[in-house]
């Protein structure tokens, strides 16, 4: 169970705009009549990708009205779920996965060096640029890694030198592009198979 | 090890293109509305012949869940919901199917589907796999274009449509029961059972719940036939499975083999061999951060199937494989994963909840070697009240691995451990449970 705080400056008021109402619609569509309610976390996506990435109290309590749930309802499931945020981030933000796949092939150099270039605590705005950072547990992406998670891309097969460069880049604002730093096809092995272990280190 | 043709999942590195058209020529959507109607106790029988077992981690026979939804539809409708939560450490294979592979997970939807009487298919995928289901929204988008979805699917005459909802980061939600509850806009915590969904699921209404894996090599079972797919791996250990090995290796990767391969053919032949040689092996977690790990005597020799596992005292699970080596401190790594589980508990019931933080903070002060000797007792038993004691598997997922580490390694903890304790120290340790208390002159 994730921990969360709301953040002390609240928007007044919220709404979603006609290209997300639209979308709105459509998402009803794919569940029952009588359960509307199950589109409560694709809404809370919604709201949060358009009130750039975090979803204010107002944001919980119109859905709610929209679904015709009671808010605390809504409240709920934006607290249970780690991936709704409930204050700011960066423009860019960085997740870290830090669990042991990650761990042992040195995710704790990535944590490391986020400290350093962005700040020196979690989910703190960058002075530099607009970047966040957290640690993060499991992103499914074990076989590269040490790996990084930046808003929706996977950034995968880090060591040090890459992980400067992706973060310097972030921190400019040109992003460089998502997926494998080590040059490998997906999760395709690198070398050709060994028999009895004689090529290998 | 795996003959090239008995691969099902040819396209897993994506060197041959995901798209449908190129899905086509690897033989996915060939004669699917022949197989249809060949009629739901055919095809389940075949994958009962197949002796299929779940590959999300319980290993229960794919053909027996299928056939305990109910044979005629009532008043409920039935739902077929496809469990791409993939959120279990050490393994990342359901992401590569739904990024390279989504025709078969789509032609199985639609199998699968027809055979337990479901009309709708909801696929929930993990939040943080944005991409892999923009990806998936494409080629379902692409099958319905070629008609293989919706009305009359593929010419069979039976109406199926398949949408996605995304998780949110939440790894209970990988448990059916609380998938289900997710998908109904409710927190995810799992659900008491009996009534299994096969009865009372989605709303309330008769549910198969099933992974990507499973369901994806579906249609290349009834294609090839039952017998085919029984013929690779061990006895009631059959056919292909995809292994994800991360970790101290020197090539990690994910790789489609047969089940019942040597643990050690499948580090050293596919993934390059552990860093340092094999003789630097320190210890496997071989199915996901939730089975026990396994010390080097039994990686020499174990094979990886459900079964010898288990006499290992240990599981297939996902088959994720963490190779941890000597490099490695092995209870550091232990205590992250005790950390996981104290992050993940969903709250409900009180022994997961409070125990996987106990078990992560007794670890943590046995990594900054502040644990007494009395310690090492009273971690072993929280991990025995939590298993067993909770609504769902996640109890003993997280008391499991902590288990395996006292079976191997109770010597490295013992010799990180000190005589005295903790109060005489006047440690001030922030973990201490009952730190209050001790504090507490009067206590």
């Amino acid at each position: 169970m994730s921990l969360k705080k709301v953040h002390d400056n609240q928007p007044k008021e919220f709404k979603f705009t006609d290209g997300n109402l639209k979308k709105a619609e459509e998402i009803l569509k794919r569940y029952p009549k009588k359960n509307k309610k199950s589109a409560v976390m694709p809404f809370l996506y919604l709201a949060q990708k358009q009130n750039s990435n975090w979803i204010p109290l107002a944001a919980m309590k119109y859905i709610a009205k929209f679904l015709s749930m009671p808010y605390i309802s809504v409240y709920e499931v934006a607290t249970f779920y780690s991936m709704y945020n409930l204050a700011p981030v960066g423009k860019h933000f960085i997740q870290v996965c830090t669990t042991t796949p990650c761990l042992i092939r040195g995710a704790d150099k990535i944590v490391k060096l986020c400290k350093e270039k962005i700040s020196p605590n979690e989910n703190e705005i960058s002075q530099k640029g607009s970047c966040s950072w957290m640690e993060v547990e499991c992103l499914g992406a074990c076989v590269s890694a040490p790996m990084i998670q930046v808003n929706d891309h996977y950034y995968e097969d880090l060591d040090e030198k890459s992980t400067i460069e992706i973060l310097d880049s972030l921190i400019k604002d040109k992003p460089l592009k998502p997926g494998s730093y080590r040059g490998r096809n997906n999760t395709a092995p690198e070398k050709k198979p060994t028999i009895n272990g004689e090529n290998h280190a | 090890m795996l003959k090239s043709e008995n691969k099902i999942f040819k396209n897993l590195y994506n060197e041959y293109g995901w798209e449908i058209e190129n899905a086509i020529k690897r033989d996915d959507w060939k004669d699917t509305k022949n197989l249809i109607s060949k009629g739901r106790e055919w095809i389940i029988n075949e994958v009962k012949t197949s002796e299929l077992r779940g590959r999300g981690g319980a290993g229960f026979s794919t053909g027996l869940k299928w056939s305990f939804a109910p044979k005629e539809v009532g008043s409920r409708p039935h739902y077929l919901v496809i469990n791409a939560d993939e959120s279990e450490p050490g393994t990342c294979k359901d992401r590569d199917i739904l990024r390279f592979e989504p025709q078969k997970l789509i032609e199985g939807c639609l199998i699968a589907g027809f055979a337990v009487n479901a009309h709708i298919c909801y696929i929930y995928i993990r939040g943080e796999y944005f991409n892999e289901g923009k990806r998936l929204q494409e080629a379902i988008d692409q099958a319905y274009k070629k008609n293989y979805l919706g009305k009359n699917a593929c010419g069979s005459g039976w109406d199926f449509d398949i949408f996605i909802h995304y998780g949110a980061g939440a790894y209970i939600c990988g448990e059916e029961t609380a998938l289900l509850e997710s998908i109904e806009g409710n927190k995810g915590q799992p659900r008491l059972k009996p009534p299994f969904p096969a009865l009372v699921g989605l709303y309330g209404c008769p549910t198969i719940v099933n992974n990507v894996e499973t369901i994806a090599v579906v249609p290349t079972i009834l294609r090839r036939g039952g017998k085919w797919f029984a013929s690779i791996g061990k006895p009631k250990n059959t056919g292909t499975k995809i292994f994800c090995i991360s970790g101290n290796v020197n090539s990690p990767c994910n790789v489609e083999e047969e089940m019942g391969i040597p643990l050690k053919d499948l580090i050293e032949k596919h993934a390059g061999g552990v860093v340092g040689g094999w003789d630097n092996l320190q210890a496997v977690i071989p199915g996901g951060s939730s089975m026990p790990l396994l010390s080097k005597e039994i990686c020499d020799t174990i094979t990886m199937d459900f079964d010898s596992l288990i006499e290992n005292k240990s599981g297939l699970g996902t088959a994720g494989i963490v190779v941890i080596n000597k490099d490695q401190d092995i209870v550091a790594c232990m205590a992250r994963i005790a950390r996981f589980y104290k992050h993940e508990s969903c709250g409900q019931c009180t022994p997961c909840r409070e125990g996987a933080g106990w078990m992560w903070r007794i670890l943590d002060r046995v990594v900054k070697r502040k644990a007494t000797f009395s310690d090492i007792n009273l971690l072993s038993d929280v991990t025995k009240q939590i298993e067993g004691h909770t609504i769902c598997a996640f109890g003993e997922g997280s008391a499991w691995p902590v288990q395996g580490l006292l079976r191997h390694f109770r010597k490295e903890i013992e010799s990180r451990c000190r005589d005295e304790p903790l109060i005489k120290k006047k440690i001030n340790n922030p973990y201490l449970v009952d730190q209050h208390l001790l504090e507490n002159k009067n206590a």
